[in-house]
Order: C-alpha cells, then sequence, then structure tokens
C-alpha cells in the first residue's frame, strides 16, 4: 500500500544555518508516527515544510500520491493535512465555535455553504472533544488544556486524513496528558494518520506504533518505541556526547 | 431588513432636505462628510478586519480626481463614467501595491501604500496634460433635473456611493469572507492552516477597498472646479480615513461611519472657526487618544456600556 | 538630459557623500525597526524635530553640529520614554498590537510634523556656519564643504555605533536581544530596559541626524514623508538586522538618486527611495545582508 506521506530529500536552511538536511521518510496510511529529537534538532520545521508554512529549498513532499511541495499551506489543508500549533494560536476575537466554522467553511463547505449547518457541525465536534460547554466562552477564557483542545479540534474540523500534533501535550499535568492522549487514540481509530511531536517520552512510546528520531536535521534512527529508546544514538543526542 | 429600510428613509430624509434647504453651505459641508464615510469604511475593509494598515489612502483618492480630470480633458466624460474608471484604476493600484507587498509582514505593506503616495504625486506633478503642479481649472456644468444645482447632485452622488461602500461593508462582515478576513487578522499562519486562501482573501480585500477609495475621489474635480496635486494628495486624507475608523470602531461597520460623520462634522466646525492646521492637529491628536485608551472605539464603548 | 563623463562622475561623488549622511540617518531605525522590530514610522519626524531644535539653538548663535550632540541626551530620555510606553501599551497585550502600533507612530509622526508646522510655519528654515556657504575643490569638482562636514560625521557616527553594538556589554546586549530574548533573560538581563537603552540610543541618534539634516539643506515640516521612504530603503535594502549594509546600502540610494537628479531633474528624486525600496520588496525583501 502507498504510504500517505512521502518526505524524500527535504532540505531547509535559514541563511547560513541547515535546519534540515537531505531527511526522507514515509509514514503509512492510518500509522500512530511518532517524532522525536533534541530542542533545535528540526522537527517543526519538517512538519512546517509538510504543512506548508515553510518551503523546502530541496527535496519532495507526495501527500497521497500527489506532489505538494509547491502548494500553498491552505491547498495542503484542503488535501487532507492538518496540524496543530506548538503554542497555540486560537483566532482570539472569536469564541471557540467560531475558531471552528473557520475550517468548515473554508475547507470542509467550500462549496455548498449555503446548504450546511456550520453551526451544528462544530457544536457536535466541540461535543466529542468535551468541550460541548465552552462554545460561546471567547478564547481568551480558556486554560491551557482546554486551549490544546481547542487547537485540536479546529485541526479536526477540517476533516483531515493525516494530522500533525505538534507538542499538543507540553506543560499539562498528568491526567491532562492521559485526557489528550485519549483523543488522539480515538482519532487514529477513526482511520486518521497521525505525526506526534512530543518531548513527555512515555506518551510517544505508548502512542507510537513507528518513531523517527532527528538530530542536528538528520535522521539518526528509525524503528519501534523499544528499539528506538535502547539506541545509543538516540541516547547520545539527548544526553549530549 | 431594518438595515434596507434605514437607508431608503435617509434617502428619502435627503430628498426632503434638500427641497427644503435654501443654503447651500450644508451641501458643500454634507458632501465632505458623505466622502469621508466612504473613504473611513473603504480603509476599514483592509485595516479593520485584515489588519493590514494602509497609510496611502490620499494616492487612491487624489488619483481617482485626476483619472477624472483625465476623463474631462480628453472626453468630455459624464460623472458616472468618471467615477467607474477611477474605481477601475483604483482596483487596479490595489492589487498592484497588494501583489508587490501582501506577502510579507504588515508593516511593508504600509510603507508600500507611502511610498506610493509619493510616487503617484510625483508622477502627476510632471505631467503637464492634467495640470501639473499648478492644477488645472474644470468647468461645472449647469445642474441636470431633479436638482437644483450641481452640488446638491453631488451631494446625492456622494450619498448614493457611501451607501454602495457601506452595503459592500456589511456584507463582506457577516459573511464567510469578514470570518477569513478576521482569522487572518487574528493569527495568519493558523488561518492558512485552517484552509483560509489568506493571499487571496487579502488581495480582493485591498482591491476593492482601492476602488471605492478611488471613486470617492472622482468627483471632487467636479466639487472643487480646481484640481491641484498638493490639496488632492493631502496628507489629511490618509490620516483621516484611519482615524476615523479607530476612533468609531474597526470591527463592525458603522464603526467607520460614525467616526465620519463626528469627525468630519468637527473638522468642518473647526476649520470654519479657528484654522484649518488646528483642525488637522486635532484628527492626529484623537487618533493617538482613542489607539491608546479605548482601542475598540466608540464601538467598543458603547458594546461595553450596554453590557452592564 | 544633458550627459557627459564629468557630470556623472560629480554625480557620483555627490552620491557617495549624501549617501553616507542617508546610511547615518538610517542607523537609528535600523535599530529600532531591524533589531527591536517596531514599527517606528515616527523616527525620520524624530529627524526633523531635532533638525528644527538645532534651527532654534542656532538663533542663539550655537554651531549645528554642538547643537546636535547637545539635543542628543535630550532625544535619549524621549527615546526611552517613548518605547517604555510602546511597550506598555502595545507590546505586552498582544493581538491588535501590530495595527494599533503603526497607527500610533503614524499619529505621533503627524503630530510632529503638524506640531512644527504651528510652531515655524511652512516655510524653510537654515542654519549658518563656518563651513555652510563655502566649498572645496577636487580636482576639476567643486564640492560644497556642508556635504563633505556631513559625511564626516555620518561616518564618524556610523562607526562609533557599529564599534558600540560590538565591543560593549550592553551593546552586544541589543543585537543579542534581537535574536533570541529567552535566551537574554536567562542569562540575568531584562530585555525590556535593553530595548529601552537601544531605542533611546535610535533616538539619541535622531537628533544628530536631524542637526546633519539642516547643515547639508533646509528644512521645511513634511520633510519626514520623504525620509520615511529613504530610511526604510536603505534598511530594508540592507536586510533587517544588518548594521554594516546600513552603509552600502546608503551608499547605493545617494548614487541612484544623484544620478536621477543629475539626469531628469529635482521633482523624480524624492520618488528614487520609495522606487528602489518597492523594487527590494518585490525582489528580494531579505535584503543584501539579512538574516
Amino acid at each position: 500500500m502507498t504510504p500517505i506521506l512521502r518526505i524524500q530529500g527535504v532540505s531547509k536552511h535559514f541563511g547560513g544555518f541547515t535546519a534540515l538536511d537531505g531527511v526522507s521518510v514515509d509514514v503509512a496510511q492510518g500509522e500512530r508516527f511518532g517524532l522525536i529529537g533534541p530542542n533545535g534538532s528540526g522537527k517543526t520545521t519538517l512538519i512546517s515544510c509538510v504543512a506548508g508554512a515553510q518551503r523546502n529549498e530541496q527535496g519532495t513532499i507526495v501527500f497521497d500520491g500527489e506532489d505538494v511541495t509547491r502548494q500553498p499551506a491552505y491547498q495542503r489543508t484542503r488535501r487532507g493535512i492538518a496540524r496543530s500549533f506548538q503554542i497555540p494560536r486560537p483566532f482570539r476575537s472569536m469564541s471557540v465555535r467560531e475558531n471552528l466554522i473557520v475550517p468548515l467553511e473554508f475547507v470542509v463547505h467550500r462549496r455548498s455553504l449555503h446548504r450546511a449547518d456550520v453551526h451544528g457541525e462544530a457544536q457536535r465536534i466541540l461535543d466529542d472533544m468535551g468541550l460541548g460547554a465552552k462554545a460561546d466562552t471567547p478564547c481568551d477564557q480558556l486554560s491551557q488544556v482546554e486551549l490544546r483542545k481547542m487547537e485540536l479540534a479546529r485541526a479536526m474540523a477540517a476533516r483531515p486524513r493525516l494530522l500533525i500534533s505538534d507538542e499538543a501535550m507540553a506543560g499539562l499535568s498528568g491526567s491532562e496528558v492521559d485526557e489528550v492522549l485519549k483523543i488522539l487514540f480515538d482519532l487514529n481509530a477513526k482511520g486518521i494518520t497521525i505525526i506526534m511531536i512530543e518531548h513527555i517520552m512515555h506518551a510517544v512510546m505508548r502512542f507510537s506504533q513507528r518513531v523517527v528520531c532527528l538530530d542536528a536535521g538528520k535522521i539518526i534512527c528509525e524503528g519501534t518505541p523499544d528499539a528506538i529508546v535502547k539506541d545509543p544514538q538516540v541516547q547520545k543526542a539527548y544526553l549530549g556526547a | 431588513m431594518r438595515f434596507w429600510i434605514s437607508l431608503l428613509v435617509i434617502l428619502g430624509l435627503a430628498g426632503i432636505a434638500a427641497g427644503v434647504m435654501k443654503n447651500e453651505y450644508y451641501f458643500f459641508a454634507g458632501y465632505v462628510v458623505l466622502q469621508f464615510v466612504v473613504l473611513a469604511t473603504a480603509w476599514n475593509l483592509l485595516g479593520g478586519y485584515a489588519g493590514y494598515v494602509n497609510f496611502g489612502t490620499a494616492a487612491f483618492f487624489g488619483l481617482g480626481a485626476y483619472i477624472a480630470v483625465l476623463l474631462i480633458k480628453a472626453f468630455q466624460a459624464p460623472l458616472l463614467v468618471q467615477i467607474l474608471a477611477a474605481a477601475a484604476v483604483g482596483a487596479a493600484l490595489g492589487l498592484g501595491v497588494g501583489v508587490l507587498t501582501l506577502r510579507l509582514r504588515g508593516i511593508f505593506f504600509s510603507i508600500a501604500t507611502v511610498a506610493v503616495t509619493i510616487i503617484v504625486e510625483t508622477v502627476i506633478i510632471n505631467w503637464r496634460y492634467v495640470g501639473g503642479a499648478t492644477g488645472v481649472q474644470i468647468l461645472r456644468p449647469q445642474s441636470t433635473w431633479p436638482f437644483e444645482s450641481y452640488i446638491e447632485m453631488l451631494f446625492f452622488v456622494a450619498l448614493v456611493l457611501a451607501m454602495v461602500a457601506v452595503i459592500i461593508a456589511r456584507y463582506i462582515q457577516t459573511s464567510w469572507i469578514g470570518r477569513g478576513l478576521r482569522a487572518i487578522r487574528d493569527n495568519e499562519e493558523a488561518a492558512e492552516c485552517s484552509g483560509v486562501p489568506t493571499l487571496k482573501l487579502k488581495l480582493a480585500a485591498c482591491v476593492i477597498s482601492g476602488a471605492l477609495m478611488s471613486a470617492a475621489g472622482a468627483p471632487l474635480a467636479m466639487y472643487q472646479s480646481f484640481v491641484e496635486p498638493v490639496s488632492a494628495f493631502s496628507l489629511n486624507y490618509s490620516v483621516s480615513a484611519l482615524a476615523m475608523p479607530i476612533i468609531g470602531g474597526t470591527s463592525h461597520w458603522i464603526g467607520p461611519v460614525l467616526g465620519a460623520v463626528l469627525l468630519g462634522t468637527v473638522q468642518q466646525v473647526v476649520t470654519v472657526t479657528i484654522s484649518s492646521e488646528l483642525n488637522v492637529l486635532v484628527v492626529g491628536v484623537l487618533l493617538v487618544v482613542f489607539v491608546v485608551a479605548a482601542p475598540e472605539g466608540i464601538v467598543g464603548l458603547a458594546r461595553r456600556i450596554f453590557r452592564k | 538630459m544633458v550627459f557627459s563623463l564629468d557630470l556623472l562622475a560629480e554625480a557620483v561623488l555627490f552620491g557617495i557623500l549624501v549617501g553616507c549622511f542617508y546610511a547615518a540617518v538610517s542607523i537609528g531605525l535600523s535599530v529600532a525597526f531591524g533589531l527591536l522590530d517596531v514599527p517606528h514610522i515616527a523616527h525620520p519626524a524624530f529627524m526633523v524635530l531635532g533638525a528644527y531644535g538645532t534651527y532654534l539653538l542656532g538663533r542663539y548663535g550655537v554651531d549645528p553640529i554642538l547643537s546636535g550632540l547637545l539635543l542628543a541626551p535630550l532625544f535619549f530620555l524621549l527615546g526611552v520614554a517613548m518605547y517604555r510606553f510602546y511597550y506598555e501599551t502595545f507590546e505586552k497585550r498582544g493581538t491588535d498590537a501590530g495595527v494599533r502600533g503603526l497607527a500610533f507612530f503614524f499619529g505621533i509622526a503627524f503630530i510632529i510634523e503638524i506640531g512644527l508646522v504651528l510652531a515655524f510655519g511652512v516655510d524653510q528654515r537654515m542654519v549658518e556656519a563656518a563651513y555652510i556657504g563655502k566649498s572645496m575643490s577636487l580636482g576639476e569638482i567643486r564640492i560644497p564643504l556642508r556635504l563633505v562636514v556631513a559625511f564626516g560625521t555620518a561616518l564618524l557616527l556610523t562607526f562609533f555605533l557599529s564599534l558600540y553594538l560590538s565591543k560593549t556589554f550592553t551593546g552586544r546586549a541589543i543585537k543579542a536581544v534581537a535574536q533570541d530574548e529567552p535566551a537574554l533573560r536567562l542569562m540575568g538581563a531584562n530585555p525590556v530596559r535593553i530595548k529601552q537603552w537601544a531605542f533611546g540610543i535610535a533616538t539619541a541618534v535622531a537628533a544628530i541626524a536631524g542637526a546633519m539634516l539642516i547643515i547639508v539643506g533646509p528644512v521645511e515640516p513634511a520633510m519626514d514623508r520623504v525620509y520615511i521612504g529613504r530610511t526604510f530603503c536603505v534598511v530594508v535594502l540592507a536586510g533587517l538586522g544588518s548594521m554594516s549594509g546600513t552603509l552600502v546600502a546608503g551608499l547605493i540610494l545617494g548614487i541612484a538618486e544623484s544620478i536621477v537628479l543629475t539626469m531628469f531633474g529635482a521633482s523624480w528624486a524624492p520618488a528614487v527611495a520609495f522606487g528602489l525600496l518597492l523594487l527590494v520588496l518585490g525582489v528580494r525583501p531579505q535584503g543584501l545582508f539579512g538574516r
């Protein structure tokens, strides 16, 4: 079966600094894929290139058989790639529900707006996430974990086939991490491929079927969570030489 | 529904006032206020809804006036043609500036608008056919029925333009377009990742805004009977078009209208009673005061009062 | 359109002299906008304010360059206060800060301009000094002494500021805060204090630039507008955050303007800076040496 995402030879430079150096990796359909690496290794840059927020100078990104390397981010979202941001980026002037209406109007119901019940649909998605009661609350009144959930809900409103979760659990408490993890497991059970970037090791290891470790813009190890944890190169990258 | 009825009522009232009013001064003053309603509303499409600040309203406005001059001199074109042509050119200029700078950060768009003002003004100053630096006289035709004077007709033209601007602003605000623009303003990267075609929407807002601003400038030629670059491209237009929505409130279409009516009236009063430099200073000071102390403008203040 | 090699050489020479002046004028903006990311549209207005301050002191017989140096500490305090106010009102609160910050500085620039009109009128003002009005000869070309003085001052100013930014602790902190604010905080330095200081320096430099402005030629209140074009053109062409690039960019602008002035006349010269700016934004927005 063709991989849903094929990253080949992707390189990205910022001035003199090489953020990504010839990264190649495939993600299978429906997979739970973990991406780890020390700070500055290029994880966020890589997924920014996949989502379209950044443009890689070399290499290709093929999503579901289609070369999306030159496509702007909004087109990739319409093709089925969604991402949440490391630091939540809510639409601050809007309520929680309205935040979700944006992708509903611009992705899902683009051509049939007059027939769609975007308010109802947004409410249903929020209910599934446990945010139903907060639908009309303005964003600046949400707690951290609620904001993270809203990020995920908004990404999900676009009905993606690939969801990239960028450190959605950073700074959350133990039970909150479990909440978010359960949401991601449920989404994956519905058939959505999920790429997870996390520093919380136990979460990544519990969640992922396959893990890739980046360091200084290169992939240094790829395999099952058990294999990754035991790999000496990974240990060196995290603990230093 | 209430909205449309209100528009008809205003139109009706204006018609009655026109029949009753004998002092032409009110048409002159009213024209100026309505002109600012168009400019402020147009500015707010890009500035308030999308968050991109245009410092060059004067460029679009003056360009509109000079397109009108060009058409009058070359073809004796009627006012409607002047306005439509000005709108087309304004749209093109908005597209040009937008394509060049809307991909970059907001401040570069703003500086580009300053650039455009000076460049357009410089081009006009060096163009002798439209009068160059000395300006050009325009012969105002006799009035056409049912208006008693040409100024009365211009007043109604301005009223119609103002209504068109408000209708467009209201539609954009309440539609998916407005939501997309607000998403861009709140967080452009997140908007793009939520499927909003940010560049296309920004360009659309810029084009519509530019078209309206230039359309507002076209009747100036007939209104003043004399057009010269320094006053046509006056900084006052740029500052007012920015100050009025900020003072009135940028989140709702009624904000620019309120700001234009209030500030425009204040300007008329101050100019007549004190001096025109002081009038312009008042605008600048009010702008800074509101930006600092009441960023949501009168609309925001009203919302807060009525929430209690 | 009269064109000859001599005329071209003269234009280039004038361009170099004026270009260095533009670079010095833009260095303040390079710090305020290039490093601190403050949308300081009002920077040229402060320079014009400094020029008028020099004019006022000139009426009491104070030499222009001395006036600039005297005004600098005053402007430094003004800059510190301005940044503090900007930070408290806008930067802290996030959200709408972009639009409001821009509108704020636009309003300030406007108020300064109109204030100057009310105080001094729209006519041009000049200063007198020993070196204004005289020329020196370089071979066949006569160079006005005032341009040489401005050139020299500008060069010194650029040199000392670059030295300050690279050699002193505060100077390097300023560069650091532009690149990595959290890291700086972790090192124990207070980013807001450093940015305040930097903004103060940028405004003090504006005062000296203002003195040079009125040495180079007569000033009028609306001059800040064309200098918005020139300074932003230099800063963007250099590349945000590049100090050394400012000199190169200034020279390019100076020479371009001078050539246009010689070939097409004075009424086209103001458009050169803006035209060049639009060109850079369209073709290579990160500038020549940008980050």
